[in-house]
């Protein structure tokens, strides 16, 4: 694929992206409550600071006005004030970041050393008794509650057996200087082994309770692709060529079969979003998620604004990135 | 000449929806070295189910319940796993009905020629440079062997950049690889066109005189067959009807059913002629009741043909499975 194709792929996502913004943007204007209200809460003040204060906010401004001001400051990453904070939205979100991006990550990477692997050997057995049970074990998976599974690993995991921590992402113990935010790269920079082994351990339950989905969808997916796979004619020629076991089903079968696994698992990627609100609420995660869950209850609205773009721009994203994927994964597709 | 394949009374069977389906039901037949034994017969004869039972390749729902299959005088149904994975692309190499479908998308030409290689060629050096750059000569030779020009640039390419005619010979090429004793090759020019099939015939025929290769040549054409092979097996409804030299069978058919299939293709020699198909259709593999398969539509049918008919000697080197193939002549 050329990088002229990629960069003309990129520039069709923006009225995509625009559109976003403008629901967004829409979705919280239409949102009942007044942010203003809100904001004050029980203190009495005049009306006259009232007003100051929409104005102070632009919402005292036309609606379409108000729109393009608000994509004008977007593009420069300005989102406005975070009442809840007092310091610009766009601050309180990159510091959280890290530890959601981290988490997903840490999640997308357990679902897919999971997923693939047990899919392969569900459609190489299939039928067997392992196979029925990975099919009712998947079942589980995309309709067990998040939460449920979290507080039930919980139970087990922290409580009873007492091998892992409840909640939190690290022990204060360990204090490691922040260079990318991502605890378990900055404590691999600050050669903090122990540190590391800490972060890890508060990592495990919440990217297992997040990845359990998609655990799930992406061993169906593998499982059936596999199946689809293993008839095709080539994979009979590829055993009438005398070729070991291993070769046809790693080399041959599974470099097709991964095509819509890989896909799937982007597109994916962006219901990780949603799940996080869930997970690092329940698990006391300080992410994004959980201070989106935070600032929806105290109507900080120009925080929930910003997130709602991020997450949608984020999702646009990764199904771009899905369909890149597919092209460079599939010789057959050209762009 | 030495007998290489030696098929005994082997059954294949498909465990099927609509019941046991006895797709290759008791055939028999020789290969000698460096023979071209053609096989004909309708679509689903069991042409391809036989020699995917003598790869070893049938898949579930079908298994080989019953028969022997000797090869350079080994009982292939004897051996192991690994044992057969190795005779598989080294000695017996096939190539499939389809190439469009036969080809790795996901791979480069290049590789799916030197992974045959590297299963199978002992002669290959062991020194990792010298290694690689004896398997890429060694698939340079090989698609040039096959008619592909600047094989070096297009080792680097996927199936889906060569023509059909191509990816015919590319199966072909890899096929060859490690110059095996017998080559299965299933209906190798049915998806190309005229010209195109002729010269894949004409490469494969050229190719088995240089290597004294013995090659299986299954088709539908019994004009392909007239020019290629020295023998020729009739399949019907799972079971070889008739079997003999080439220019015999084709110029005196021992059985009704051969005699059809030669009236219902058109020739030079007979041009002006009306074309005689046969009637009727091919019965269903499923539960059939033992006696003549043809039986339903044989112009020469008779009560008596109500039996089960064996194979039975039709002069020196012919058998046909016919009761009344003595007033055939
Ligand atoms: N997977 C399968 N399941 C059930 N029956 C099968 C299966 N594969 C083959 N058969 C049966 O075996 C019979 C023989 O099939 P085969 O492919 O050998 O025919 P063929 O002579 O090669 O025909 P063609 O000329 O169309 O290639 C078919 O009629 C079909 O009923
Ligand atoms: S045995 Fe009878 S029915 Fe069968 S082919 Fe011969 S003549 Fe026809
Ligand atoms: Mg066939």
């Amino acid at each position: 694929m050329s990088l002229g194709k990629l960069l003309e792929r990129l520039i069709q996502l923006i009225p995509v992206l625009l559109g976003v913004s403008l629901i967004v943007f829409v979705m919280l204007a239409l949102t009942p409550g007044d942010p203003v209200q809100i904001m004050v809460g029980e203190q009495a003040i005049t009306p006259e600071q009232e007003a100051e204060l929409r104005r102070d906010l632009g919402l005292d401004r036309p609606m379409v006005e108000r729109f393009f001001l608000f994509i004008a400051n977007a593009v420069q990453f300005d989102f406005g004030q975070s009442f809840y904070h007092g310091r610009p939205v766009a601050d309180v979100i990159a510091e959280r970041l890290p530890a959601t991006i981290e988490l997903s990550l840490v999640a997308l990477i357990v679902a897919l050393a999971t997923a693939i692997p047990l899919g392969v050997l569900a459609a190489i057995r299939k039928n067997s008794i392992f196979d029925r049970l990975a099919t009712v074990g998947s079942l589980l998976g995309v309709s067990l509650p998040g939460f449920w599974f979290g507080i039930l690993l919980i139970m087990l995991f922290a409580v009873h057996l007492q091998i892992l921590p409840v909640s939190g992402r690290i022990g204060y113990a360990s204090e490691v200087p922040t260079v990318t935010g991502f605890l378990l790269i900055d404590t691999l920079l600050a050669g903090d082994f122990a540190a590391f082994g800490e972060a890890l351990r508060y990592l495990i339950l919440p990217a297992i309770t997040l990845g359990l989905p998609m655990t799930a969808i992406l061993m169906r997916v593998t499982r059936a692709s596999m199946l689809e796979v293993m008839r095709q004619d080539y994979i009979t020629f590829a055993e009438a060529k005398g070729l070991s076991h291993r070769r046809v089903i790693f080399r041959h079968a599974l470099k097709n079969a991964l095509i819509p696994t890989v896909s799937v698992a982007a597109i994916e990627t962006g219901s990780l979003l949603g799940g996080n609100m869930i997970v690092e609420t329940v698990f006391g995660w300080p992410g994004l998620g959980r201070l989106v869950v935070e600032s929806i209850f105290l109507r900080n609205y120009p925080l929930v604004q910003a997130a709602v773009l991020l997450y949608a721009i984020t999702y646009v994203l990764l199904n771009f990135v899905a369909d890149i994927l597919y092209t460079v994964l599939n010789p057959r597709v050209k762009l | 000449m030495t007998v290489l394949l030696e098929v005994s009374n082997l059954h294949t069977e498909f465990h099927a929806r609509a019941g046991l389906v006895r797709a290759v039901d008791g055939v028999s037949l020789k290969v000698s070295r460096g023979e071209c034994l053609g096989v004909v017969g309708e679509s689903g004869s069991g042409k391809s189910v036989t020699f995917s039972s003598v790869m070893g390749l049938v898949r579930s729902p079908g298994q080989v319940t019953q028969g022997a299959i000797f090869f350079d005088g080994r009982n292939l149904r004897d051996l192991s796993r690994e044992e057969m994975r190795a005779i598989r692309g080294r000695d017996i190499a096939m190539t499939m009905q389809d190439a469009l479908t036969a080809l790795n998308p996901a791979l480069t030409v290049g590789e799916q020629l030197a992974e045959v290689l590297e299963a199978h060629d002992e002669t290959l050096p062991t020194g990792r440079t010298a290694r690689r750059t004896a398997i890429r000569d060694r698939s340079v030779e090989m698609l040039g062997l096959v008619g592909i020009p600047s094989p070096e640039a297009r080792l680097r390419q996927y199936p889906h950049e060569f023509s059909g005619g191509m990816r015919q010979r590319i199966m072909i090429a890899i096929a060859l690889a490690c110059r095996p004793k017998l080559l299965i090759a299933d209906e190798p020019t049915t998806a190309l066109d005229v010209t195109i099939q002729a010269q894949v015939l004409e490469l494969i025929s050229d190719i088995r005189a240089r290597l004294g290769m013995a090659v299986v040549l299954i088709t539908h054409d019994l004009g392909v067959v007239a020019e290629h092979c020295d023998r020729v097996m009739v399949m019907y409804a799972g079971q070889v009807v008739e079997e003999g030299p080439t220019d015999q069978v084709i110029g005196a058919p021992c059985h009704p059913y051969t005699r059809g299939l030669l009236a219902s293709i058109p020739r030079p020699a007979l041009r002006g002629q009306p074309l005689t198909p046969i009637m009727g259709q091919v019965p269903d593999l499923v539960g059939l009741p033992p006696q003549c398969r043809f039986h339903s539509r044989c112009p020469l049918a008779q009560p008596q043909c109500l039996v089960e008919v064996p194979m039975r000697d039709a002069g020196p080197g012919r058998r046909s499975r016919c009761l009344r193939l003595e007033e055939m002549a």
